[in-house]
C-alpha cells in the first residue's frame, strides 16, 4: 500500500478529470444503433486530444481504451463493431487514463434510448447509490470492511446482489495497487484507511445472483444467471476530512 | 477497471512485515505490549507454534514481531531471542 503526497494526488485529479470528460462524451454518443466500437473510437480520440494516455490498452494484453459491458455483461466487455446497442439496453463504460505517470479510473452505466425497463432504472439507481454509500464511509480510521458493508447494505436492501469475483483496488502510479477494495464485508474489519491512500471504489451489482463467469475471449465477465448487471466507479483519495472524489 | 483477485492472494501471511521489538509489558490473555525499533508500541499475541513449545516471554525480551499490513497496531510474536 502506497500513501500519496498532495502533489501526487493533484496529478491523479488531472487524470480523473480526463476520465470524467471522456465518460461524459461517451454518454452523449450512446444511442440505439451505435456500436460499442463507436464509443471506443470517440474515447480514444478524446484521451489523445487531452494529452493523456489510455490506462487499459495493453494492460495484461487488454486491447482497448474502454470496457463496454452490455446488459448481462458485468465488466471487461471488449468494444466491438458487431455489438450494436439497442433501445432498452444498459451499457457499463469503464475508462482509465494516465497523466504524468498517475492513474485515474472511473465507470458509469448508461441507459440506451428512453425506454429501459423499470427494473433496469432501479438497478442503475441502486448501484450508483451504493457507490455513494461506499464513498461516504471513507475517512481516516475507517476500514475497508466499512466501505464493503456500506455498499453491500444498500444493494441487498433492494434485493440485488454484489459481485464477489471482482473488487476495487488501490491506485496511483499503477492502475492496480494494494489494497483490494471489496464491495462486501463486515464493518470494522480489514485494513484501516489513512490520509493519503487513494482507492477505486467500484460496485458491480447484479439483479439476480452474484455469480459471474468469464467468456472465452478471456475478458468479458457475464452474470451466470443471465440477469442484468450495472457498474459505477470513482477514484477517491482519503483526506483528513473524508473522501475526495478525483474522478468527478 | 476492477481487479480480479486470485483466491486469498493478498490476505496471505506472506504479506506480513517482520520487525524487531522489545517486550514492554505482559498483558492478560497472552497478549504483550511490545516496542518496535521505530519506537511505536503495538499489541502482540504469541504465535501458536511458540505457545505449543511453551516459550516464556518476559518484559525486556527481544522478539521478532510480524505486523499485519491491515492493522499496523497489532502483531504476532514469532520468535524470542535469547
Amino acid at each position: 500500500m502506497v500513501l500519496k503526497s498532495q502533489e501526487e494526488i493533484e496529478k491523479m485529479r488531472r487524470a480523473g478529470r480526463v476520465v470524467r470528460e471522456v465518460l461524459e462524451l461517451v454518454r452523449s454518443h450512446v444511442k440505439p444503433g451505435a456500436t460499442t466500437l463507436d464509443l471506443e473510437k470517440v474515447a480514444e480520440a478524446k484521451i489523445t486530444e487531452l494529452g493523456a494516455k489510455p490506462a487499459f490498452k495493453g494492460y495484461h494484453g487488454y486491447p482497448c481504451v474502454l470496457c463496454t459491458s452490455v446488459n448481462s455483461e458485468v465488466v471487461h466487455g471488449i468494444p466491438s463493431k458487431k455489438r450494436v446497442l439497442r433501445e432498452g439496453d444498459i451499457v457499463s463504460v469503464d475508462c482509465g487514463a494516465v497523466v504524468d505517470g498517475y492513474f485515474g479510473d472511473a465507470a458509469i452505466t448508461i441507459p440506451v434510448g428512453e425506454k429501459i425497463s423499470p427494473e433496469a432504472v432501479r438497478l442503475l439507481k441502486v448501484t450508483e447509490a451504493s457507490l455513494q454509500a461506499g464513498i461516504a464511509a471513507v475517512k481516516p480510521g475507517a476500514t475497508l470492511g466499512d466501505i464493503g458493508a456500506a455498499v453491500q447494505g444498500v444493494v441487498e436492501a433492494e434485493g440485488f446482489s454484489v459481485v464477489r469475483d471482482f473488487v476495487g483496488h488501490g491506485i496511483g502510479a499503477q492502475m492496480h495497487e494494494e489494497p483490494q477494495v471489496p464491495n462486501f464485508g463486515e464493518a470494522g474489519h480489514g485494513m484501516k484507511l489513512r490520509t493519503g491512500m487513494v482507492i477505486a471504489i467500484e460496485p458491480m451489482v447484479n439483479v439476480g445472483k452474484p455469480d459471474v463467469r468469464v467468456l472465452k475471449d478471456g475478458w468479458t465477465a457475464v452474470t451466470d444467471d443471465g440477469s442484468m448487471s450495472a457498474h459505477f466507479e470513482h477514484t477517491v483519495a482519503v483526506t483528513d476530512t473524508g473522501a475526495r472524489i478525483l474522478t468527478e | 477497471m476492477p481487479a480480479a483477485p486470485e483466491a486469498g492472494n493478498s490476505l496471505s501471511k506472506e504479506d506480513a512485515i517482520e520487525v524487531m521489538a522489545t517486550v514492554v509489558e505482559t498483558l492478560p490473555n497472552a497478549m504483550f505490549k511490545v516496542k518496535l525499533e521505530t519506537n511505536h508500541e503495538v499489541l502482540a499475541h504469541v504465535s501458536g507454534r511458540m505457545r505449543k513449545n511453551f516459550i516464556r516471554i518476559l518484559p525486556g525480551d527481544r522478539v521478532a514481531v510480524e505486523l499485519s499490513p491491515y492493522d499496523l497496531n497489532r502483531g504476532r510474536i514469532v520468535y524470542r531471542y535469547k
